[in-house]
């Protein structure tokens, strides 16, 4: 056994066959046409996934996670490259890789209509539990996932945390050595969020490997050791998130002043508690900058502020997001790239922003 | 570390059944789980069969007495194997709302993702809609019993009248099976209802064909549905109204040559569409 529970050399992967299109096939007919281009959502990507630990794969919209989780769970064929999961070979021996995985997508899997301990039952007789051993697991996955309760209603009523639980539960019901987790927490509350974020700290002291996908920064940062950075089908970055945040420059505080006239006043307040020099966005009479003492910084720019009576329409202190990485790394924001779908203020939008206390 | 899974772990690797045992073990835990679904949910079953229960009631009773059968006969006992095949046919698009659910909430990747046999994924579908498809003929005969219908022929004649019926909703499985892979998500599977209400209703299922203009009549004489429906009223010895033409006097070979055509097409269609999720 080698140190690495998941391993993937230079994988390449396009979807449909040539001429031929998939279930989405708009989505990939852009350059359907020609021979290669941008129709390869992996494109040598490499990843190496350290046995017992949590790893991060960040990455906008449309960067090809869910494609990676996909190809390494065996669901779906790979074009080139190499990929070893708890130690088989994914493109020799996929029914004993299936057997050594779990995997929730990026949809809870859960049948609406059953209850949590039926949904539990029904998945352990089809991993060949036997009838009375799935129910035995089943209890016992309720109770790691603290669904005790929850297990004898119907799913339809559950929240939407509470079925991320279950699904969690379910890609457990083998205690798999690898875990593939595809956004777990997309979609979800922030109240959900961490019960997920809990559930997933729990799995990694019992001793399994996750491999999470993400597009919030901080959400690898809670959770995974080490997080690599996806971009059209390549790994961009392979850090900790320390080193990762680093790169970015740390926290940063952030003013948007009512009045245009009054953008000088906001840099000069930044400028006295900022590491690095102050940016301004005109259009959106937001100035921010990268702080060290974050608390410190936010009293101190909000106390002068009020004292010269600027008025401010927001202030609050924002942890760096996936779109400062990907801007320090592509020089792209990563809006730019995605679909119509993307949400191109990132972390901001997901309740990430941190809003004055006092 | 867990009391369930001391012992062994549940994949068939080292276990002592071979792959056949998992397929078929397989397939009845995803029939359980399709028929759990029932159980839990009744009212759908009653849904289901709300429309061709009250068809029968409304076709039987209002048109019932002015609606004539060529050749002679009572209506209500033409009606009924028309009844019986229309639930039939109308089957695929449980399938197909079934299927294309499971298929974008994740269920079916699921499956894939685990060790069992990938066709108990189909398999377990198809063998739990012909399950129902016996209840659901059971309560509609029971149905049209109540209602005076009554089989003239023997016992051996209902029992093939009603094989031909399963056989017609087997065909359509697999129909349905490939259309759930194809459509993008439950909505559109609603809209399936624009496909199958012309399927039902240009055949003999109300209506003689000889009595619809020529061109209908012959889009409908040709149609799987009403050969199923002609082969099924001669079994039962039910008013058959043939209009003379070639496809209705040879209702029971069509009845069986139409599934079993439908059948070899959409099978490698369908198994296609599966594998296809792979690539
Ligand atoms: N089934 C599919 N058919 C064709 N193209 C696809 C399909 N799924 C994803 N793609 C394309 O592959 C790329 C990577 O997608 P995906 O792996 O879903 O990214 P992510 O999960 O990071 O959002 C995108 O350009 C996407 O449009
Ligand atoms: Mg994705």
């Amino acid at each position: 056994m080698n140190e690495h529970a998941v391993l993937a050399e230079a994988i390449q992967k396009r979807y449909g066959e040539k001429g031929k299109k998939g279930r989405s096939g708009r989505k990939g007919s852009r350059g359907e046409s020609g021979e290669r281009g941008g129709t390869y959502a992996l494109d040598g990507f490499d990843l190496a996934v350290r046995r017992g630990t949590v790893h991060g794969l960040l990455g906008p919209n449309g960067a090809g996670k869910t494609t990676a989780v996909r190809v390494l769970a065996t669901l779906l064929r790979f074009d080139g490259g190499r990929a070893e999961v708890a130690g088989v070979d994914v493109a020799r021996d996929p029914r004993r890789v299936r057997s050594r995985v779990g995997l929730a997508g990026q949809y809870a899997a859960v049948d609406e209509i059953f209850t949590g301990r039926q949904n539990l039952e029904m998945f352990g007789r089809l991993f060949h539990l036997g009838s009375r051993r799935a129910a035995l697991r089943a209890g016992e996955l309720l109770e790691q996932f603290d669904l005790v309760e929850a297990g004898g209603k119907g799913v339809g009523e559950y929240s939407g945390g509470m079925r991320r639980r279950l699904d969690l539960a379910a890609s457990m019901i083998l205690a798999p050595q690898v875990l593939f987790l595809d956004e777990p927490t997309t979609g979800l509350d922030p109240r959900g969020r961490g019960e997920v974020w809990d559930a997933v700290r729990a799995l990694v002291a019992g001793g399994t490997t996750v491999l999470l996908t993400t597009q919030y920064l901080d959400e690898a940062d809670k959770l995974a050791s080490r997080i690599t950075v996806i971009d059209q089908g390549r790994a961009i970055a392979d850090d900790s998130p320390a080193e990762l945040k680093n790169t970015v420059g740390g926290d940063r505080i952030e003013v948007v002043v009512a009045e245009h006239a009054d953008i000088p006043a906001a840099v000069e307040a930044v400028a006295r508690v900022a590491d690095a020099a102050v940016e301004t966005d005109d259009a959106a009479r937001r100035v921010h900058a990268v702080v060290s003492d974050r608390v410190a910084a936010l009293t101190e720019v909000a106390r002068t502020l009020q004292d010269r009576g600027t008025a401010v329409e927001d202030i609050g202190l924002r942890r760096p997001s996936l779109d400062d990485v990907f801007l320090r790394l592509t020089g792209r924001r990563t809006g730019a790239d995605a679909g119509p779908e993307a949400d191109a203020d990132g972390d901001v939008a997901t309740g990430v922003k941190e809003g004055v206390a006092a | 570390m867990s009391v369930a899974l001391d012992l062994e772990t549940g994949s068939d690797y080292g276990s002592s059944h071979g792959r056949a045992y998992w397929a078929v073990a397989d397939c009845w835990n995803a029939v359980r789980r399709g028929l759990t679904h029932y159980q839990r949910q009744p009212v759908y079953i009653v849904w289901q069969l709300g429309f061709p229960i009250v068809s029968v009631l409304l076709y039987g009773y209002v048109f019932g007495s002015a609606m004539k059968v060529p050749g002679g006969g009572d209506y209500r006992e033409f009606l009924m194997p028309g009844m019986f095949a229309m639930t039939m046919a109308f089957g695929f698009m449980n399938t197909a709302v079934a299927v294309v659910t499971d298929s974008t909430r994740g269920v079916i990747d699921r499956f894939r993702s685990m060790p069992m046999a990938p066709s108990a994924v189909v398999t377990g579908r198809g063998v739990g809609d012909l399950l129902t498809a016996v209840a659901e003929l059971l309560i509609l005969a029971a149905t049209a019993f109540a209602i005076g219908w009554r089989w003239d022929s023997g016992f051996p004649g209902a029992l093939g009248a009603f094989g031909l019926l399963l056989l017609l909703r087997f065909s359509l499985i697999w129909v349905g099976v490939w259309l759930g892979l194809l459509v993008p998500g439950p909505e559109a599977a609603g809209n399936l209802f624009a496909v199958a209400f012309p399927l039902t209703m240009i055949s003999s299922v109300f209506v003689a064909p000889s009595l619809m203009p020529d061109w209908l009549g012959t889009v409908a004489a040709w149609n799987p549905v009403s050969s199923t429906v002609t082969a099924t009223r001669e079994l039962f010895g039910n008013p058959v109204a043939s209009g003379g033409t070639w496809p209705e006097e040879h209702a029971l070979l069509l009845s069986v040559a139409w599934p079993v055509a439908l059948t070899a097409v959409f099978v490698p269609l369908a198994v296609r569409r599966f594998q296809r999720l792979s690539r």
